[in-house]
């Protein structure tokens, strides 16, 4: 749809649902009647206002094209070119534009006026698609109904395995709105192919992981830390092992975008636990030709292969926060990733001490990390649930404590080789308050020579 | 109706590039031998290197720090630069 904006004379736009526009309905009424308004424009009803000669705007595009923020908004067009604009209802400026002096009988001097449709959340972007300059890149793929977008995305391989999210221009510019990078800018090479990844690539891999835009810098942050060299991204996309990326997140943004810490943390149930590190997955797939069989060479596999994040329980002040463990500021949001095999659930009802706790992991730790059949363990991530965190508190143990006696626990009677080195073994809280569980996270391969976690501030 | 996709692939992956004609004959060219770092890849390098060496064909050791990473550039480089053919031992 083309509307044609007139080139000289008053312009104005309204809409019903405004109190001003309803307001400055008798102005508009007289500056019709007089001659002095070219077009009338309105955004909800064009029959508003009543018995005037409106333009239907429903579609928005000449509020988009006139940059309308408040309605009402008074315009002055001469030769195609905007002289002045007069935005909500003020007498002075009205009459200035106008050029009369007594409109608005009995009317107060002034009152502001209500937000443009056009600027509404999801109207913005599908206007910014429909008729301005996106700046998206990326070539695009036009289906006519009745084709299905799901079932074309997933006939070309766009996906997981579960349906994907269409990355409209809408979506996708909504989703890029959240950062302040570049859409062009690079974030890195995407193994195993090395093809460059641009902040637009992501973002449109977010939007079919079913992203909310608001999650898109924690997805920058997770793909800054995977593609960190020291994480071994591509170790972990080929091996035979079938390894997974788990994202665990830390600070105000939890609350932010609504990230679960609590009841079934692990599992499913909360759209940011399930869409972030999987917008993760289909990079790797879609960008960086991971495909099971071809350079994904997974021998079973696991279900954390789906993607796992989720929050840490940052509920007590006397936790120190995974992120703050590893540097990070405390009050700053941070993602840390974990390549990992696995989940294994440790019930430890019968525990009552923090060192009936420790007894009581050291062979399910030795087990989970003998997979290896060196003795070095592969790295473990350990997640206690508020009971179990609530008996080591209550003995006064912190998370050096903690780890410092798994450490010893694994290291075993007499020293030795130590199955964890410093850094390999992370704990962290989340679940619910009600049961004696953890779960063992099990590594891939740790060391300098495997895939170690990294630690990346989510950018504000 | 249409709906606008836009392409969540690699649209700007590397072109398709020529792939370089295989050689009909080992003879005179040096085989460049790479360790990834797999157990026992050095075994069947070492038993390829002896069999090579049997047929009077030019061998080069070469090595990744380890399997987990891609090799780095200079490794590469140097097999690019001293080798005619490489073999890797890929799997444990």
């Amino acid at each position: 749809m083309s509307s044609e904006i007139p080139e000289d004379g008053l312009v104005l736009v309204v809409r019903e649902g405004c109190p001003t526009c309803q307001l400055i309905a008798p102005v508009a009424a007289d500056l019709e009647a007089r001659g002095a308004l070219a077009a009338i424009y309105s955004q909800d009803n064009p029959d508003f206002p009543a018995g005037l000669r409106v333009n239907d705007d429903r579609h928005l595009e000449v509020s988009f094209r006139l940059e309308i923020t408040i309605v009402p908004t008074l315009i002055r067009v001469t030769g195609g070119v905007e002289t002045s604009r007069a935005i909500g209802w003020s007498r002075r400026e009205w009459c200035a534009i106008a050029a009369l002096d007594d409109l608005g009988p009995g009317l107060p001097e002034e009152q502001p006026g209500c937000g443009s449709l056009s600027e509404e959340p999801g109207w913005a972007e599908e206007l910014q698609a429909r008729h301005g300059e996106t700046g998206l890149e990326s070539a695009t793929l036009s289906l006519q109904f009745p084709e299905d977008p799901f079932e074309i995305m997933d006939i070309r391989g766009w996906s997981d395995g579960l349906p994907v999210v269409p990355p409209t221009p809408a979506r996708v510019l909504a989703t890029l709105n959240e950062c302040t990078l570049e859409h062009d800018h690079v974030l890195g090479q995407i193994p195993p192919s090395g093809a460059e990844l641009t902040v637009e690539k992501a973002a449109i891999n977010a939007v079919m992981a079913g992203c909310r835009p608001v999650y898109f810098p924690v997805v920058l942050a997770a793909l800054d830390a995977a593609l960190d060299p020291d994480f071994a991204w591509q170790g972990l996309l080929s091996t035979t092992m079938g390894a997974g990326v788990a994202v665990i997140v830390n600070g105000p943004v939890i609350r932010r975008i609504g990230l679960n810490s609590g009841f079934n943390v692990l599992g499913h149930g909360t759209r940011a636990n399930a869409t972030i590190a999987r917008t993760l997955v289909l990079i790797a797939m879609n960008v960086g030709g991971a495909r099971p069989g071809g350079t994904d060479r997974s021998t079973l596999g696991h279900p954390g292969k789906h993607g796992l994040c989720f929050a840490e329980d940052e509920s007590d002040p006397a936790w120190q926060t995974l992120a703050a463990s590893r540097g990070i500021e405390e009050g700053r949001s941070a993602v840390t990733v974990f390549g990992f095999c696995g989940t294994s659930i440790m019930n430890v009802e019968t525990a009552r001490t923090a060192e009936d706790l420790v007894a009581s992991h050291e062979r399910s730790l030795e087990a989970m990390s003998q997979m290896r059949s060196s003795r070095r363990g592969g790295g473990v991530l350990l997640v206690i649930a508020g009971e179990f965190w609530r008996i080591f508190r209550e003995s006064g143990w912190d998370r050096a404590r903690i780890e410092a006696a798994l450490h010893d626990a694994t290291t075993g009677p007499g020293g030795g080789t130590p199955m964890f080195e410093s850094g390999d073994l992370l704990v962290t809280r989340a679940g619910s308050n009600a049961g004696l569980f953890s779960t063992i996270i099990q590594g891939w391969g740790s060391g300098p020579m495997g895939s170690q976690p990294v630690t990346r501030e989510v950018e504000p | 109706m249409t709906t606008i996709l836009l392409d969540p692939t690699a649209a700007r992956a590397s072109p398709a590039r020529q792939r370089v004609a295989g050689h009909r004959s080992l003879e005179g060219l040096t085989v460049g031998l790479l360790d990834i770092r797999k157990r026992q890849g050095d075994v069947v390098l070492d038993h390829l290197e002896r069999l090579l060496g049997e047929r009077g064909i030019r061998t080069g050791r070469y090595a990744k720090p380890t399997f987990t990473k891609p090799a780095p550039g200079a490794v590469i480089d140097r097999i690019a630069s001293e080798c005619d053919a490489v073999i890797e031992g890929l799997a444990d």
